[in-house]
Order: C-alpha cells, then structure tokens, then sequence
C-alpha cells in the first residue's frame, strides 16, 4: 500500500455494498450459529433481526452514497460486521438471569440507535469543516460532557464509578460523547495553532503559555476524569490521543516525551493516591495465584484467561463453551467470550477487523490534504485502536485491566452509539473536500511541510515522492 | 505530517502484534497449563463432562453406572446415574463434581473417560469426523442377582458379604451393608450433592465405608483354616492327637485361652484329634497348635494366604498390600489381612497361641476371607482377586483384557484336599451346620470374633463348594452379631446367609 497523498482511488461503490451484504450475512450466520449449538434449534428471532439489519445497513450504505459519494467503501462494512458479531455473542451469553434476560434485543435496539446517529451524523454534517468552524464550542460542549456525571444531582454511581447520567427515564455516559467531541476541538484547535505550538519561544523553544493554555485545559480535564470519576480506561485513552494528536500537529518528539512522563507521574500519583488503582494492578499481577484466584478482580481475569485458553486454536464453536463462567462476558470480557468460543482464529480476527478500522482511518489522514482532516481522522482512528488495545490488552492481561468497552462489539447503548459517530465521521472526512486544492492528481504532491521538518522526515517525504514517481 | 501517520501507524501495529502476541501465549503456547489451574474446576468438569463417559456393566451387561443426557438446563451435558440403585454402592464408587472421585469411577476413569491409550484410536476418528468422544465401557466380573441375594440375606445388618470364583479369582458378588446410592451425589446441582453427602457422612452405620474390602476385623475362628494349614503343612495329619484341658495355660504367663462358652472340647475327652478340633473350632487346641508349629511357619502361612506382615506394636499398619488391589483388575482400594511377623513372637509366646485363633493382631475383612476359601478351593493355588474383565469401546469392541493372575501356591495340593475335608466336616458335623446344602458338598468354617469389651461379636462365615460345573467361594461378615447381638455366633448368623448365596450360584448353573 502506497501511504503517499493523492486523491484517493476508490472502488466502486458496489464493492462497498457486496462488502457490507457479505458482513451482515456473516453476522446472521454467527446469530444462527450459536442459537444451534446453544439450543440446538435455529434462534426464532432471525427472521426479524435478519431483515432490520439489512433494512439498517442498506439505508445507512444509502446514505453514504448520496452524501458523501466518494467515502471509504470498507470502514462501514467491517463496522457492521464487528457490531453484528458482537450482537450474536450477546445473543449466545443472554440467560434467564434478571440481568441478562432481555440484552440481545436492547443490544440489538442500541445497533439500530447507533445506525441512526450514524445517518444523522452525515446528513447533518455535509462537509466536516461545519466542525472547524465550532472549534471552542465543541470544545466545551465536550467537557461539559465529561464531567457531567460529576455533577450532583444528574451523575450517577453504577459498578463503583461515577460515569452515568440519568436524563429522565434514560442513562448514559456521557464520557463516551464527551470523547468524541474534544478529538473534534483538539483537531480544530491544534490544526489552527501548530505552528505556534511548534515553533516555541525562547530559549528553550517553548510555546506560549497562552497558546498551551487549551491544551493544558484538555490534559487536565483528563486527570479529573481519572481522580473524580475513578475511571481510568477513559482516562488513560483520552490522554493517549490528545499526546498522539499534539505530536502529530507539531512534529516535536518532545511532547511525545512529555505525554509518557506526565503519564508515568500520573500513574504513580494515581497508585499511590488511590486504592482502586493498586487493586487493578494486584489483580493484574497476581490473578492466578491460589492465594487470589478465587477473589473478586483476580478471579474476573482469571476466568477470562481460562475461558480463552479453553477455546485453544480454532475455540469451542459458537453456542458450545460457557462463557458465562465470565464475569461481565457480555460487556469489558466480550472478547474472551470470543477467545472461548471461536479460539485464538476468531481472536485474531476479530483483531484483524480493528486493523482495518485503523489501516483504513490513517489512509484517510494520509490522503486529506488539509490539517483539520487529517487531525480529526487520525484522533479518531487513535481513538478506537487504543480503546481495542487498552481492553483486549486488558482482558488478555497484556496489561492492567481498566473497565472501558470493545468499540461496536460489547454490550452498552453510549459505547455503541458514540462509536456510529465516530464512524460516520471518518466516513464524512474521507469523503472529505478534495476540491480544496486544486491541483493535477497525476503530479506528485510539493511538499508543504514547514521548516521544521526533521530529516528523517524530510527523507521519508523524499522516498514517499520518488515512489508515486 | 504524513510520515508521522506513518509512523503512528508503526505504532499502531505494534501495539497490536503485542496483543497477537498475547491471545497467542494465553491460547495456544500456554493454554493446557492455564486450563489445568485448579481454580478453573467448573470448566475443567464443564469439559469432562462434555463427553458421555463409559458405562461400568455387570458380567451379564447389566448397566450398573451410566451416563445420560442430562435433564433440563444445565451447563453439564451429561450426568453420571446409577440405576440398580445402592447395589453397587461400594464398587462402582461415586463420580462427583464436589466431591471427586472413588472406587472404579477412580481408578477406571482413564478408561471410562476415553483418555486411555487404548481408546485413542476411537477418539482420532472422532475428532476428525467431528463426533464427540465417547468413554469405554468397563466390564466387570459382578453377578447382579448374587449381589441382590448378598443385599437382601444382610437385611437390616451391618456386615458385608464377598462372593469369588476360586478358579480365577472373579469376584462374583461384593456387597457391603448398609450401602448408599451414589446418583445424588453426581447431580448436575451441587446443592443436592451436598445434601446427599453430609446425610452420608453423618450416618452412624458409615454407608460410604466398604467393609467388604477397605476395613478390617479380627477373624477369630475363621483364623484356624490358616493355623490347620500351617499344622499339615508342618506334617500333623487330621488325626493327629491334641491334648485337651479344660483350657489352655499360656507360657510365661498367667493368661489363659478358653474355648467358646468355657465349655470342653468334645465333649470333655482328654485328647482330641485336629480333626474334632476343627470341626468343634476348640480354641484350647488351636492354642497349642500355634505354638507346636511355630511362629515362623504360622507366619509365612498367613503370608502365604495373601496376608500382610506386620510389625507390631509399632508398625500395625500394612505397608504395602501382597496383591496389588488398586490396579486393574481389582481396581478398588482395599486392606489385605495382617499377620505379624514372626520375630514379633520371639518374646511373645502368649501372643502365638491367641494370634494361632484370630485374635490379638489379627486382622482380615470378608475379601482376604474369601481368598483364603477360594485358595484351599482352588487346589492351595491362590488366585488374585478380578474385578474388571475387559474394557470395550463405545462400539463394543473389546480394546483391554485384563487376563485372571494367580498369586501363588498357599498350600500344596494334598495340603488343600485334607483342608477341604476338614472344612467339609464343619458344615456336615460342626459349628457349620447352617451352610448345608442338600447334595452338594459345602466347606466351611465359622468365626465368633469377640472385640472390644463390652460389643457383641463379629459373625463370620468362610466356605465354597463346587456343583453343576460351577465353583464358589464366600466370606460373610455380620458386625456385632447382627440380629441376635450377644448371642451370635458365625454359625447361626453368617453360615445361613453364604448358604443361600453359595446355593443361589450352584443351583443357578444347572
């Protein structure tokens, strides 16, 4: 694959239609396939859930077409296949618990919310400079968001931590939009002020304090997420790519450095401060010693260990282990349900499809000409690959286990929701304004890098041009 | 900024291959030694019981522990039952999630799971044809009606009753009362396995302990077949003459040994030959035929038989069974009979002449009993103990035979046919009368075991006869004298119920 910039050549618009047919049918035959092996008869409710899914994903593919004609044809497709795999899961893990008796159809509910935000998302924003246009508006509409739950009165405590809000019948997390909305800002902003923030003043080549002060905002925001709300998946991902985004606008490996050391003295901080945070690193460390196992927290991940050691290479088949031997199989440990029943195969797989996601996301930064677009596609690309990593990581004990969701896969209507948004926002920037530049697609690109360009960088622009050449 | 894209994607992927990574060591490299953690129980049984574990059958097929479908939901896919009820309690073991595993659900469970080499090739097949894996059938040597006899002859008695073909060794019946049904303890709901498991172990009669084989009790008179044994073997004849006092002043000591009820034996005559002695079980004779032979032959005698040599006061238990019990064929954890050594005599003669009658630290259950029948039985040749015949896979082939193992000569043939004859006399002429059967021959030889002072004897019986082409060996044992407490005696309480077991598999055969 060739990462260097050109308008970017798309196949036909059918191949993103047979894409998304063959993803859905995929996705039935997986519902099919564990209501058999679970029940040993065909689940009654395919018919209806097969027809909605169509009906759903034809119109959102509908909607693509007309409105943003010359969008990534596979970011949709692999999206509809992640969701409706992880519908058939939640499907095989619902149980006549009180708990779980109704989560495949909510699940399902939330997928055909999720799709509607998704069309909304692009029949309102037309042109994703609308979002260029609001950068401090969004800015604060995304804190807000993020902090709402800390306020009294609206927040609400669920599983130990402060992230819901109730708004009438309803409660959601706000988090997971609040997200959304600072990686919109954080594109705005930083793709207006790189070049202060980049140039630096002084003697040590620091920028103004005035132009950091947002960004300083923004990193703050994220450790009161982390201290008041105690959640630390959120935390660690949000902080993750504001720093990714901030080298990125800037092109100085400093900030890099900076991101990791302010996020070791907040990870020591946070576990010398708080116990939740040495309880997850114990459980990390220590899940299968005899001493533990059997505890609360060590004992989740040691069930998600065994549960995915027990599907080995090819799994137990869908409908065929117990993955409700998990703690919260449908929801954080969806993926070693994953690893029981479709075994390291399915695992790899289901990686595989978030690879997709990202591969497909950093092309469409590549091929955007402008900072906005490329900003904003690449926080979001960011966003999902480190929310896959820091839970999958998790779950598979890579790393300490902190309680965030599987993008389109687990159970949870804001996840799943939010996630439609970020979707459709790739799918507006790379439908992107290609029209901004006009320019002969034939002729390499001039480098429009600024001065500070490394050489390394420099080099790699040179070999990147000489191979479209 | 494109090759700063670039290089985010580098990272990017590098954080995933970390997960591949990952989901490979925990999956693939790793996962049997994470799977075999002994927190990981319920998946472990989950997978156990994912299979249809092999059927345990009796000699002529009847299903005496199957596995089934199991009823309703459940995340266990089989169920073990038991369907001839408490019959085989004791044999069959139980198969429980909580609480593990015993008997031949222990020690055949390579088998009965299908893991065992011999049922690998099955299991290849299986797994390419996608079929799920099936255990092998484990067959056994048991005779179902034997067993119920055995059952319903003990009634509401404690004891335990062992039935052997003595020409190889077969165990025909096997039943240990009072027994217990092993089903609830296999439930798919532990709740129920709980309850069904306390009620067991809170019962006085011990229903889970198998008297037949696993616990031990002095065999009194039934002791003298081994001390005649060792008398003939030693030269004396039937008739040779025993003096006879009223009893028996032990030496170096003020200790003396009466017979049964302080009566004479004989009816008072001043010597008896061995014969009378045997037949009327004089322990006064007995007596000083354990210390004429010597407590080296008598000894070696009792090894001979299958007993365990001891070396008491220190060393009382045995340290390693003469026949390997635990192993296929036998396959259940059970005691041998114990002996001491004879150098335990040397500064205990008082403790020869009381051992010559199977008392001090004698010990044997009806199994050890029913061996030593089944060896004087068997021309002296001492036939191991087989439970399991054959293993059969799913389809019924036979994959293992586990052949009849003699243990070795306990007496010379000649030695044998003079046992046989006296023991014959017993039942014809003696304390055996009970065990008579017309037209058939029967040996035998009962015991009054006193223990304790102040519980009632233990009941025995020992003996076999041979009709219609059939051979059979028993021991019964009725604890604390049964029905008719301190009036029992093996005579009137264990020689009726071997008669009617003996004479159920004589007559059967015709």
């Amino acid at each position: 694959m060739s990462w260097s910039a050109s308008t970017p050549a798309r196949p036909k618009g059918k191949t993103g239609l047979a894409l998304l047919l063959f993803a859905i049918a995929a996705a039935l035959l997986a519902y099919t396939t564990e209501g058999l092996g679970k029940k040993g008869k065909i689940p009654t409710g395919l018919p209806v859930y097969g027809v909605l899914m169509v009906a759903g994903f034809l119109i959102a593919w509908l909607v693509v077409r007309k409105t943003a004609r010359r969008a990534d044809p596979v970011l949709l497709p692999v999206a509809a296949l992640l969701a409706g795999l992880g519908f058939a899961m939640i499907a095989r893990i619902q149980s006549p618990e009180p708990q779980l008796a109704s989560i495949a159809q909510s699940q399902f509910t939330w997928i055909m919310i999720g799709l509607l935000a998704f069309v909304l998302t692009l029949l309102v924003i037309r042109d994703d400079r609308q979002l260029d246009a609001l950068t401090y508006t969004i800015g604060l509409a995304g804190i807000v968001m993020l902090l709402l739950p800390v306020v009294p009165g609206v927040g609400a405590t669920i599983n130990g931590a402060p992230l819901w809000v109730h708004a009438g019948p309803l409660s959601f997390q706000p988090a997971e939009f609040g997200k959304v909305l600072i990686v919109i800002f954080l594109a705005s902003y930083l793709s207006a002020k790189r070049e202060l923030l980049a140039s630096g003043v002084g003697r040590f080549g620091l920028p103004r304090v005035k132009d950091l002060g947002p960004v300083i905002l923004a990193w703050g925001t994220s450790l009161v997420v982390l201290f008041l709300e105690k959640d630390i998946g959120a935390s660690l991902l949000f902080f993750g790519v504001f720093v990714v985004m901030l080298w990125l606008a800037t092109g100085r490996p400093g900030y890099l450095l900076l991101g990791l050391v302010l996020f070791v003295i907040g990870a020591v901080v946070g576990y010398i401060l708080f116990s939740h945070v040495q309880d997850r690193v114990a459980y990390w460390l220590h899940a299968l010693e005899p001493a533990h196992v059997q505890a609360q927290g060590y004992g989740q991940l040691a069930q998600g260990w065994f549960a995915m050691a027990s599907g080995g290479l090819v799994g137990t088949g869908l409908g065929q282990g117990s993955p409700t031997l998990i703690p919260l199989s449908w929801n954080d440990f969806i993926f070693a349900a994953f690893g029981e029943e479709l075994g390291f195969i399915g695992c790899a797989t289901l990686l595989l499809m978030y690879l997709v996601i990202i591969g497909r996301g950093l092309r469409v930064a590549v091929e955007r000409t402008d900072d906005f677009g490329k900003l904003l596609a690449t926080g979001l690309t960011t966003m999902v690959a480190l929310q896959t990593f820091v839970i999958v990581g998790g779950v598979t004990r890579l790393i300490p286990l902190t309680g965030i969701t599987l993008p389109f896969v687990s159970y949870g209507g804001s996840s799943l929701v939010a996630n439609f948004v970020i979707l459709a926002l790739l799918v507006r920037v790379s439908a992107g304004p290609w029209t901004r530049e006009t320019r002969d697609p034939e002729k390499p690109r001039k480098q429009r890098e600024p001065l500070w360009i490394s050489k390394k960088d420099q080099a790699a622009a040179a070999a990147a041009t000489q191979e479209t050449a | 900024m494109n090759a700063r894209l670039r290089r985010l994607g580098i990272g990017l992927l590098v954080l995933f291959t970390l997960l591949f990574g990952q989901i490979a060591y925990v999956q693939v490299f790793a996962a049997d030694s994470i799977s075999q953690n002994p927190a990981n129980a319920t998946r472990q049984y989950i997978a156990e019981y994912r299979i249809q574990r092999g059927a345990i059958l009796a000699a002529d097929g009847t299903a005496i522990a199957v596995s089934e479908r199991t009823k309703g939901s459940s995340i266990f896919k089989y169920q073990r039952l038991y369907p001839q009820g408490d019959l085989f309690g004791s044999i069959t073991g139980y198969y429980s999630r909580v609480y593990g595993t015993s008997e031949l659900e222990h020690s055949m469970s390579p088998y009965l799971s299908g893991s065992d080499g011999s049922l690998v090739g099955a299991t290849l097949t299986d797994l390419v044809l996608g079929r799920p894996r099936k255990g092998g059938n484990v067959v056994t040597t048991l005779q179902p009606s034997l067993q119920r006899l055995a059952q319903t002859a003990l009634g509401n008695q404690q004891g335990a009753v062992v039935a052997i073909d003595p020409t190889n060794g077969d165990i025909l019946a096997m039943y240990s009362n009072p027994s217990y049904d092993p089903s609830p303890l296999s439930d798919p709901r532990s709740a129920i396995q709980t309850k069904a498991w306390n009620k067991l172990t809170n019962d006085p009669s011990q229903p889970l302990l198998p008297r037949a084989n696993a616990e031990l009790f002095p065999p009194g008179s039934t002791f003298k077949i081994i001390t005649a044994a060792a008398a003939l073997s030693a030269g004396y004849s039937q008739q040779s003459i025993w003096p006879s006092p009223h009893s028996l002043q032990l030496p170096g000591s003020t200790a003396t040994i009466q017979n049964f009820g302080g009566e004479y034996c004989a009816g008072g005559a001043s010597h008896v030959t061995l014969l009378e002695a045997f037949t009327e079980s004089c322990n006064v004779i007995f007596g000083e035929v354990g210390l004429k032979v010597g407590a080296d032959r008598l000894s070696a005698q009792a090894q001979a038989f299958g007993f365990c040599s001891i070396e008491p006061p220190t060393q009382v238990s045995c340290p390693q069974n003469p026949i390997p019990f635990s192993d296929p064929p036998f396959g259940l954890t059970s005691e041998a009979g114990r002996f001491p050594v004879s150098s335990y005599f040397a500064t205990r003669q008082p403790a020869l002449a009381i051992s010559a009658i199977g008392q001090d630290n004698d010990l044997a259950n009806p199994l050890q009993m029913a061996l030593v029948s089944g060896a004087v039985a068997n021309n002296g040749l001492l036939m191991q103990p087989r439970l399991v015949s054959e293993i059969r896979d799913s389809t019924g082939r036979v994959v293992q035979r586990f052949p009849t193992k003699a243990h070795g000569q306990a007496v010379t043939p000649q030695v044998a046919s003079s046992l046989t004859e006296m023991m014959r006399n017993v039942v014809a002429n003696g304390t055996g009368t009970y065990a008579q059967i017309p037209g058939i021959p029967v040996a035998g030889k009962t015991g009054t075991a006193q223990h304790g002072t102040s519980a009632n004897p233990h009941a025995w019986f020992t003996g076999f006869a041979s009709a219609n082409g059939r051979n059979i060996a028993v021991a019964v044992i009725v604890l604390d004298g049964g029905n008719l407490g301190s009036e029992a005696t093996g005579g009137h309480v264990a020689a009726p119920i071997a008669q009617q077991i003996i004479k159920a598999w004589l007559e059967g055969g015709a």
